[in-house]
């Protein structure tokens, strides 16, 4: 039977980028010059080996090859025998790149280009002829490098001495030691002696357990790793313990007759094993058998907590009971019953927000997800342009959705990259100012209200706001800068096509940045602003919504017809007194809002509706905002405000300009949520229409 | 109709006969259609497509569609737009009664599964058709595009214009 491994696929890819996130975390967390941390070093080769075996059973060789040279390197550096240099963990870090760009082509069904790990492996091959040619080849050179055995061709004979002594239970696991010794027989001669001083006497004896354990003795051209891999599934229920035996002890000892285990019993004494045990050998502990791969996947599914889960049913569990109890209430039901229909009703509406609640926590995921991509791109950066920066991570923890999550990710590398580039000053800089050389950004993620707010702070040099008004004017972005206030001098920065640096660097400089920036966190929904003190440093700070799928609309109407505008887009709602209410520059007719004059856009003229009067000073003006400009709506009536559920148009119908989706009303009706900067758009676009029909 | 003077006697007892030998054993024959009213003319769906029949609701008009797009409609939490056939085919009045019928058809389109209800003047009959009995339209000048239709069949003393449900479903990309 043939099993479709193709539905594995993206299973493996997300495991295995997340394995590339941990190596990535590991690599940056590395000091060093301080002593490499087993575990980290550990954790590192798991997750290279482990993206090296599916890459493996998928079929990846190019993945396979390649973390296989990784893979390598790394156990050199386990086992001690390679020292941790910069240049091996800046070549780990390209390599995660590489293997990241691999996946994405392999995940678009596309063949890898192989020509990004070319120089990579060069370096690696570099590495490790350079490790392995200084080792004399002398009796004493207990630790031979891997390495020797990693490419077939420079495969050499050599004969390992395995002991391999299991625990009694063994058997009960489904583990028979025969089959491990047959598949060892397979890479090579096989040679093996039982010790049997461990079976007890004859009445103690039980026929599940195992009392034997045994030398063996393997001549091949196979490595350490591949031995030890035989014994994988049984490592955590043994004492293994793998040695290469002396070179010249290797050629002599090549013998024809082989053994398969337990056939035939060569007692041993002990002493001898202890002989063995004593001398200096490469012992590999593999006790710590591999955690089984973490799975979150980015695209199709979320994990989600027991707690939460558990948390679901007890409300489901309330809320069937007081189902129950209305339903009760119901079936005979008089006046004096009204009290305890309301508590009822109270209750219902208590159960049910809480199920909201909690059923959109399980789309939420902690910041860290987002924050975990900084720590390599500040070490990068950093190295980069020459200045040193210190980041600080709090409240990775807080919960945030993860559509918002996804989206929320590339304007945050944007403002901590422009803190990098703009906020930290020059180590000289910072010296002279009294500083500490080391700069320091810092990250925060924390609720507040019904938002949640990130903020990058940095002790840099803060922002200059005459500096930023001088460039404004230059640039035309503004015509003056007098009787601007700090923040809105600020504000400034976002504006399309400012940029202050005085060179453009690739990290930041282009002016296109802080204006995307502000753009994709108004379309979640969100604000930015900023706080900066001269020479102290600045703060920005990103205030996003909880969720996507619900909004606060204000329900508005127009003619029969029910509309919903968000909540955030609206800037206040008056009624139209008609001396302040101006046509202009033909036939656009303005609204005076104080100082501002917003163009009025009439609903029923885009969406071609009967209102109840087309008259203005029958009708009521909803000040909106969005893309960054003022409109007024013109609409017959304000109806309640309340929070909607967003239901996709676009799933059974297509896209509709104008409208951003659908919800359902209390009364089981449809309404469409109004999509301002479309709506400004499509007021645009019937403008120039009307422009070019009338010319 | 002039059509139906052309079907023979025995065509139509083939059917009958179909129709009762098939009662006992329908999986082996061939596939059910739901058939319905547009105007004065019989169509028919096929009756897997078919998710539900309902009355027909007033729509919320989704602004600047064309004119058969009488709106949208919660069906249970899910947002359905509502197509009057007849407007689109060009067939009878689009009157709104309440024997008006709304038949909701789901099923694969290009662009992913899709739920679409349709107003129909009345809902009529399921028939048990076999593949070969379906014939090629012949290409004349009907209101109904080509596109959208499957075939012809005989029901009876009927001739039921078999409807393209992925057609019908996708007509809105």
């Amino acid at each position: 039977m043939s099993i479709d491994l193709e539905q594995f696929h993206q299973v493996f890819f997300e495991e295995s980028l997340e394995n590339l996130d941990v190596v990535e975390q590991a690599l940056v967390e590395l000091d060093i010059d301080a002593p490499v941390d087993p575990e980290v070093i550990n954790s590192i080769f798991r997750a290279a080996h482990s993206i090296k075996g599916g890459s493996g059973t998928f079929g990846f060789i190019e993945v396979t090859e390649f973390t296989h040279i990784m893979e390598t390197l790394l156990d050199e550096v386990r086992d001690g025998d390679r020292a941790l240099t910069k240049e091996l963990v800046d070549a780990l870090l390209k390599s995660c790149d590489c293997l990241r760009i691999w996946f994405d082509s392999l995940q678009a069904k596309q063949a890898v280009d192989i020509e990004i790990s070319k120089p990579l492996v060069a370096i690696y091959q570099a590495m490790l002829n350079a490790g392995t040619a200084p080792q004399p080849e002398t009796i004493d050179t207990h630790k031979v490098s891997p390495s020797v055995a990693v490419t077939p061709p420079e495969a050499i004979l050599c004969t390992w001495l395995i002991e391999f002594s299991p625990q009694p239970n063994i058997l009960l696991s489904g583990n028979e030691p025969l089959r491990l010794f047959r598949q060892l027989e397979q890479m090579g001669t096989l040679k093996s002696t039982a010790t049997i001083s461990a079976i007890p006497e004859f009445d103690l004896l039980t026929v599940d357990e195992c009392y034997l354990s045994w030398q063996l003795e393997l001549t091949s051209t196979h490595t350490k790793d591949d031995i030890a891999e035989v014994f994988e599934w049984v490592i955590d229920e043994c004492q293994l313990t793998i040695i290469k035996k002396q070179k010249e002890e290797n050629n002599s000892e090549h013998r024809e007759n082989s053994n398969t285990a337990p056939a035939t019993i060569e007692v041993v004494k002990k002493a001898a094993v202890a002989d063995l045990a004593d001398s200096k050998s490469t012992v590999v502990d593999e006790t710590k058998s591999m955690p089984s791969a973490a799975t979150t996947s980015a695209t199709s599914s979320i994990r989600v907590g027991i707690d939460k889960v558990d948390n679901l049913i007890n409300l489901v569990g309330e809320l069937v009971i007081t189902q129950s109890m209305l339903s009760e209430l119901g079936s005979n039901f008089d006046m004096s019953k009204i009290d305890r229909l309301s508590n009822g009703l109270d209750q219902l509406l208590q159960n049910t927000k809480e199920l909201q609640e909690n059923v959109m926590r399980i789309r939420m995921l902690p910041i860290s997800f987002a924050f975990n991509r900084f720590p390599r791109m500040i070490r990068d950066l950093s190295v980069k342009i020459g200045k040193k920066v210190d980041l600080k991570i709090y409240g990775e923890n807080t919960e945030l959705d993860k559509t918002v999550m996804e989206k929320i990710g590339d304007p945050l590398v944007h403002l901590v990259r422009n803190a990098i580039d703009h906020g930290i000053e020059s180590v000289e800089d910072r010296k002279s100012a009294g500083k500490s050389e080391v700069g320091t950004i810092t990250l925060d993620a924390y609720h507040r209200g019904g938002n949640i707010v990130i903020e990058i702070t940095d002790d840099g040099k803060g922002i200059d706001a005459e500096v930023i008004a001088k460039k404004a004017v230059e640039k035309g972005v503004i015509a003056d800068a007098s009787g601007m206030t700090e923040s809105q001098i600020y504000e400034l920065i976002f504006e399309p096509g400012f940029s202050t640096a005085a060179t453009v660097s690739d990290i930041s400089g282009r002016g296109v940045g802080m204006d995307v920036v502000r753009r994709n966190i108004k379309a979640l929904g969100g604000r930015i602003d900023i706080e900066s003190e001269k020479g102290k440093g600045s703060v920005f700070r990103v205030h996003l919504p909880l969720t996507l799928a619900i909004l606060d609309g204000q329900l508005i109407r127009v003619g029969k017809e029910v509309y919903i505008i968000p909540l955030i887009t609206i800037v206040e709602s008056l009624q139209i007194k008609p001396e302040l209410v101006n046509s202009v520059s033909g036939n656009m007719t303005v609204y005076r809002l104080r100082d501002d004059n917003v163009p009025i856009i009439p609903i029923y003229r885009e969406f071609g509706i009967k209102p109840d009067s087309t008259k203005l000073e029958d009708t009521l003006l909803v000040v909106v905002e969005g893309d960054g400009c003022k409109v007024g709506l013109l609409v017959d009536d304000l109806l309640a405000q309340q929070q909607v559920v967003i239901k996709s148009l676009e799933t059974n119908y297509k896209r509709v300009d104008g409208v951003s989706g659908a919800t359902i009303l209390g009364d089981g009706s449809v309404a469409m949520i109004l999509d301002v900067p479309g709506l400004i758009a499509m007021a645009t676009r019937r403008l120039q229409v009307e422009d070019q029909s009338a010319a | 109709m002039t059509m139906n003077a052309q079907i023979d006697i025995e065509t139509i007892e083939k059917i009958g006969e179909d129709h009762s030998s098939e009662k006992s054993n329908y999986l082996a024959s061939g596939e059910q259609y739901l058939t319905f009213v547009l105007g004065r003319e019989s169509y028919g769906i096929n009756i897997l497509s078919v998710k539900e029949i309902s009355g027909w609701v007033d729509a919320t008009v989704i602004p600047n569609s064309p004119d058969y797009v009488k709106g949208v409609v919660n069906l249970r939490g899910t947002i359905v737009p509502i197509i009057d056939l007849r407007i689109c085919f060009k067939l009878g009045d689009p009157t709104y009664l309440p024997t008006t019928v709304v038949i909701i058809l789901s099923g694969k389109t290009s662009t992913g599964d899709k739920i679409v209800g349709f107003v129909v003047d009345a809902v009529s009959d399921v028939i048990d058709v076999k593949d070969d009995d379906i014939r090629l339209a012949p290409a004349f000048d009907g209101t109904v595009p080509s596109d959208y239709i499957y075939g012809l069949v005989n029901a009876n003393k009927n001739v039921v214009t078999v409807l393209d449900v992925s057609h019908l479903l996708s007509m809105n990309d």
